[in-house]
C-alpha cells in the first residue's frame, strides 16, 4: 500500500528504528504519499478514505481547499488511530517536513496504542467507517437521499450528547441493535411496547384503529401511568448517554436506529482524541523534536527545523496551543523527575534558591513520562502536572469577555484561577454536560433533559435549533432545564413554539450530580 | 471519491440558502462591492449543525502572552496545525458564486424568460479549435504522445519491441499531428445604455436604487448575451457621457431636460452600434420631473420615431423622491398605452426593486 519514494522510504526506516530504540511502541504504521487535493479530501473525512455521504464533509473540504489555495493553511500531517496506523504525507512538501511529520506520527501512534483512554476504541475503524458508508448508502438507495441526510443532520446535532466515560465502565455499554431485518422487527416491537403512548405495533396502517382502538389506548395509558407512578421516574438515574437512550426508547424506524447507532459509534471513536488533545500533541511533538535533533537531521537542516517547529508551537493570546502546552509539560515532567523535584520534601521546601538548585540525580524522567502517557488524560494531566512555576514561566493568564468594552480582556494571572479555567475548558471536551432525567415529563411522555450548570450558559439560538432536532427524534415535546440570562429555567418545545418556565432552583443541584472520575 | 458528491450536496445547500435569502441580497448593496472578476462573494447565514454548546461571549479561556489584568487580548487566529478527528471549527461562510450562477438564480426566482436575441441580426463568430488528429501536418503541430503510441503499437505488432531495451523508432507513418476544426458559433452582442437624471432632486438613496437595479440588469443580460457593453449618460439640462464610477457619484443641481439624454443616446447608437448587429437596451432612470411639457413632447417623439422601432426594449424607471412630481411617467403612459417595447416601472423604495427588475426583464425581449 505504501507508496513512498525510495528516499522517503529510507528515512522512514531510519526514523522508525530511532523511535523504537527510544522505547516507542507503535502499531505498524503505513505512510501514504498523497496530493494536496487527496489530502484535503481525507482530512475532510476526518482522516478516513471513506465515510458515509454527508454534505458536512463537502463543506469541510471546501474550506480546507480554499484556505490551502489561498495559502492560509496547509495540512502537514494526518494520522488515524487504527491498527495498522495510517498516516498521510503530502506530495511536494519539503523533505525535512516529511521527516518531521513521520517522527511526529510515530509519537501519535505510540500514544494511540498505549494510552489507556484509547484502549476501548475500535482499532479496525477504517473498515468500520467503510461499512458505515455502505449501510448509509444502502438506506439512501432505499429511502431517498433527502430523507436519510435529513435524519443524519438530526443525529449529528445530538452527536456530542454521549457519556464520555461510559466506555471505561464496561457494564454500562449497551450494544446498539444490529441489523438483520428480522431481529430489527423484533427489536422494534419491543420498542413499540416501550413507547410512551402504549400503542401496539401496527403492520398495516388501516389496521391501526382495530388494533389500537381508543378505549384500548386509554386503558394502556392508564396502566402506564399507574406503572410509572409505582416505579417513579424513568430513567432511574440521569442518563448522560442521551444518544443511547434515544436509540432504545425513541420511536425510530430500524434504519433510523441504525444511523443513530452509526453516529454514536463514531462519536465514541473520536472522543478520546478530544480527551487527550494536549497530551497527544505534546507527546508527538516531544518525540519529533527529540528524534529529529538527535538522530535524523544533519546540520544543514537545523534552521528549517527550528522554523517549522516554532511555527507549530506558536502561542496565541486567546487560546492555548495544545502542542506547546503539551510538549513543555512533558519536558517539565522529565526534568523534574530527572532531578527529583517531586514528593513531600520538594513540596514543603520553602527556600527558593535551594529549589532552584535542586538536583538529586534521580534520573527517572524518561520512565515517568512513559508512565504519564500510559495512564493520564488531559484533565488528570493538567490537574497533576500544571504547576505555578510553569504558569509563570509560560506567561499564562485567564481572559474573559468584558461586556462593557466588548472585548476579551486579561482577567488574572492567579495560578488557581488559571488551573480552574483550564480544567473547566477540558472537562467533557469543553461541552455542556447534559443528561436525560425524565422520559415521562409532566406525565405526558415528554422528554426532560438537564444541563449541569457550571457557570456558563448555553448559546440560546443553538440550543433552540438543537431542541427542534431532538423533538423530531423523540416526536413528543422536549424540555431542557438550564440557566438562561442568569435565571434557572425549563425551556420546552412542543413542535411549534418555545416556552420558558421559571425554576426556583435547578433540579440538577447536588442530589444527582453526575460522578466524574477526575 | 465520495467527496465530490458531498461537495456538490454542500453547494446545493449553499445555493438553496442564497435563493432563500435572495430578496435580501437584491435590495442590499453589500455584495455588489464584493465582486472579483466573474465572482461575487455572498455572506451566508452560517450553515452549521446546531448543538448544545456554550455561548462564546461569556466563556473566556486560558491564553498565553504579555499583558496586565484588564488589557485587551487580540483575537488572532491560532497558527499551527489541525489534527485528525478534531471537531471542525466555526464557519462563517462567504460563498463564491459566479455571476452566471447568480443570474440563473435571479432568473429562477423572478421567473424571467430567456431573451431571444433579434434573430437574423445575430453575428456569427468563427472559433478555431485544435482538437483533431491528422496524419499530415507541420512539425510544429506534431503530437508527440500520439505519435509515440503509434510507433509503439507498430513496433510491438512487428515484434521489434524489446522490453529489455525499449527503443522505439518512429517512422513517417507513425506521425500524428494536431489538426484544427472551425466551429461557427452564433454570437449576439448587446449594449445597455443607462441614462440617469442627476438633477438636484435625485438623492443618494435614489442613486443607490439605480445602482442596484443596473447591477441586476447587467447580470441578467450578461447571462443572455456573449458580449455585453455598458454605456452611461448623465443629464440635467444637458447630457454627457461618463464612466460607471462618475455615473453613480455625480450630483448636479440644474434643471432637467430629458430630451438631451435621449438625443445623446441616439447619437451614440447611430455612431457606434449598427442596429443590425446589436441588441440595444436603453434604460432611463429619473424622478419624473421634466422642465417643460414641450420637452416631454420631444421625448415622446424621439421614442416613437427612433427608439421603439429600433431597440429591443426601452426601460424607464421612475425612482420616487420627495421632490419629484412623477409627471413624466404619466405622460409616457398616456402616449404609449399599449406598447410592450416600452417598459415603465415605478420604484417607490428598495423593496420595490425586485418587482421593477421583473417588470423590465419579464418580457423576454
Amino acid at each position: 500500500m505504501a507508496n513512498l519514494t525510495p528516499d522517503l522510504e529510507r528515512e522512514r526506516v531510519k526514523i522508525e528504528k530511532a523511535a523504537r530504540d527510544a522505547g516507542l511502541d507503535c502499531f505498524d504504521t503505513v505512510f501514504e504519499l498523497v496530493t494536496y487535493d487527496q489530502l484535503n479530501q481525507i482530512a475532510a473525512y476526518g482522516g478516513f478514505p471513506v465515510r458515509y455521504p454527508h454534505w458536512r464533509f463537502g463543506m469541510e473540504y471546501e474550506s480546507l481547499s480554499k484556505s490551502y489555495e489561498y495559502g492560509l493553511s496547509k495540512i502537514y500531517e494526518l494520522v488515524i488511530n487504527n491498527d495498522p496506523c495510517y498516516a498521510y504525507l503530502m506530495e511536494g512538501n519539503e523533505f525535512l517536513d516529511q521527516k518531521l511529520v513521520m517522527a511526529h506520527v510515530f509519537g501519535h501512534c505510540d500514544f494511540f496504542k498505549n494510552n489507556y483512554w484509547f484502549s476501548p476504541t475500535n482499532r479496525k475503524m477504517m473498515d468500520n467507517m467503510a461499512n458505515h458508508a455502505t449501510r448509509v448508502r444502502r438506506y439512501m438507495d432505499r429511502y431517498g437521499v433527502e430523507a436519510v441526510e435529513n435524519f443524519i443532520d438530526l443525529c449529528l446535532s445530538l452527536e456530542n450528547l454521549i457519556d464520555r466515560f461510559s466506555p471505561y465502565t464496561p457494564k454500562k455499554i449497551v450494544e446498539p441493535p444490529r441489523s438483520s431485518s428480522d431481529e430489527d422487527e423484533e427489536q422494534f416491537d419491543q420498542q413499540q411496547a416501550h413507547r410512551p403512548d402504549g400503542r401496539l405495533k401496527v403492520h398495516r396502517g388501516y389496521m391501526d384503529s382495530y388494533i389500537n382502538p381508543p378505549e384500548f389506548l386509554a386503558e394502556q395509558q392508564r396502566r402506564m401511568a399507574e406503572r410509572n407512578e409505582r416505579s417513579g421516574v424513568f430513567p432511574e438515574k440521569p442518563e448522560k448517554d442521551v444518544l443511547n437512550f434515544l436509540l432504545h426508547y425513541a420511536p425510530l424506524k430500524p434504519w433510523q436506529q441504525d444511523i443513530l447507532s452509526i453516529v454514536r459509534e463514531e462519536s465514541y471513536y473520536f472522543s478520546p482524541q478530544g480527551m487527550t488533545k494536549i497530551m497527544n500533541e505534546g507527546w508527538a511533538s516531544y518525540w519529533h523534536s527529540k528524534i529529529l535533533t538527535e538522530k535524523i537531521m544533519d546540520d544543514s537542516e537545523i534552521i528549517d527545523f527550528a522554523d517549522r517547529h516554532s511555527g507549530t508551537m506558536a502561542m496565541s493570546p486567546t487560546s492555548f496551543n495544545p502542542y506547546k502546552v503539551g510538549i513543555e509539560l512533558f519536558r517539565n515532567i522529565e526534568e523534574r523527575w530527572n532531578k527529583g523535584q517531586f514528593g513531600k520534601e520538594w513540596e514543603e521546601c520553602q527556600d527558593l534558591s535551594a529549589k532552584k538548585a535542586w538536583d538529586k540525580k534521580t534520573g527517572r524522567g524518561r520512565e515517568k513520562i512513559f508512565e504519564v502517557r500510559k495512564h493520564y488524560n488531559d484533565v488528570t494531566f493538567i490537574d497533576e502536572f500544571l504547576t505555578e512555576d510553569f504558569c509563570v514561566e509560560h506567561r499564562m493568564f485567564v481572559y474573559k469577555f468584558n461586556k462593557r468594552t466588548g472585548q476579551y480582556e486579561v482577567d488574572t494571572r492567579d495560578f488557581k484561577a488559571i488551573k480552574k479555567k483550564f480544567l473547566f475548558q477540558l472537562t467533557n471536551f469543553g461541552q455542556p454536560i447534559i443528561s436525560v432525567v425524565d422520559a415521562n415529563h409532566n406525565n405526558r411522555g415528554e422528554l426532560l433533559l438537564t444541563h449541569l450548570f457550571e457557570g456558563v450558559e448555553m448559546q440560546p439560538d443553538y440550543m433552540q435549533e438543537t431542541m427542534k432536532n431532538l423533538f423530531a427524534i423523540w416526536s413528543r415535546p422536549v424540555a431542557v432545564a438550564t440557566v438562561l440570562d442568569g435565571d434557572p429555567k425549563i425551556v420546552s418545545f412542543d413542535g411549534t413554539e418555545f416556552k420558558h418556565q421559571s425554576l426556583s432552583n435547578l433540579p440538577v443541584g447536588d442530589q444527582n450530580k453526575p460522578e466524574d472520575p477526575k | 471519491m465520495g467527496i465530490r458528491e458531498d461537495h456538490s450536496r454542500f453547494r446545493d445547500i449553499v445555493r438553496g440558502r442564497i435563493k432563500q435569502n435572495f430578496k435580501k441580497y437584491v435590495t442590499h448593496g453589500e455584495m455588489i462591492g464584493k465582486r472579483e472578476n466573474d465572482y461575487v462573494k455572498i455572506p451566508i447565514p452560517s450553515i452549521d449543525v446546531p448543538r448544545f454548546k456554550y455561548g462564546p461571549k461569556q466563556s473566556g479561556g486560558v491564553g498565553q502572552g504579555q499583558g496586565q489584568s484588564g488589557d485587551a487580548v487580540d483575537g488572532e487566529e491560532q497558527p499551527g496545525q489541525g489534527q485528525a478527528g478534531d471537531t471542525p471549527g466555526e464557519h462563517l461562510l462567504e460563498a463564491d458564486i459566479s455571476l452566471e450562477e447568480l443570474a440563473d438564480i435571479l432568473g429562477e426566482e423572478l421567473a424571467l424568460p430567456r431573451i431571444l436575441p433579434k434573430g437574423h441580426k445575430a453575428v456569427e463568430s468563427k472559433m478555431t479549435k485544435y482538437n483533431g488528429r491528422s496524419r499530415v501536418g507541420p512539425d510544429s503541430l506534431r503530437h508527440f504522445k500520439a505519435s509515440y503510441k503509434e510507433a509503439l503499437k507498430r513496433s510491438i505488432s512487428a515484434g521489434l519491441y524489446n522490453p529489455e531495451d525499449p527503443i522505439v523508432v518512429p517512422i513517417r507513418r507513425d506521425m500524428r499531428f494536431r489538426s484544427f476544426r472551425t466551429a461557427v458559433k452564433p454570437q449576439a452582442n448587446a449594449v445597455v445604455i443607462y441614462m440617469m437624471d442627476v438633477s438636484g432632486s435625485m438623492g443618494d438613496e435614489q442613486k443607490e436604487i439605480v445602482r442596484l437595479e443596473s447591477f441586476w440588469i447587467n447580470t441578467w443580460l450578461r447571462r443572455n448575451y456573449k458580449g455585453l457593453e455598458t454605456r452611461f449618460i448623465i443629464h440635467d439640462a444637458a447630457a454627457k457621457e461618463v464612466d460607471e464610477k462618475t455615473f453613480f457619484s455625480t450630483s448636479e443641481s440644474g434643471g432637467t431636460l430629458i430630451s438631451s439624454a435621449y438625443k445623446l443616446c441616439k447619437k451614440i447608437i447611430d455612431e457606434e452600434y449598427p442596429l443590425n448587429e446589436w441588441n440595444i437596451y436603453p434604460f432611463h432612470f429619473s424622478d419624473g420631473d421634466n422642465w417643460s411639457g414641450e420637452d416631454t413632447r420631444l421625448c415622446v417623439k424621439l421614442l416613437k420615431e427612433y427608439f421603439l422601432p429600433h431597440v429591443n426594449m426601452f426601460g424607464y424607471g421612475q425612482v420616487e423622491s420627495k421632490y419629484g412630481s412623477g409627471q413624466f411617467l404619466k405622460d409616457l403612459e398616456k402616449a404609449f398605452p399599449e406598447d410592450e417595447r416600452l417598459v415603465i416601472s415605478r420604484i417607490e423604495n428598495r423593496d420595490k426593486i425586485i418587482q421593477s427588475i421583473k417588470d423590465f426583464l419579464g418580457k423576454g425581449r
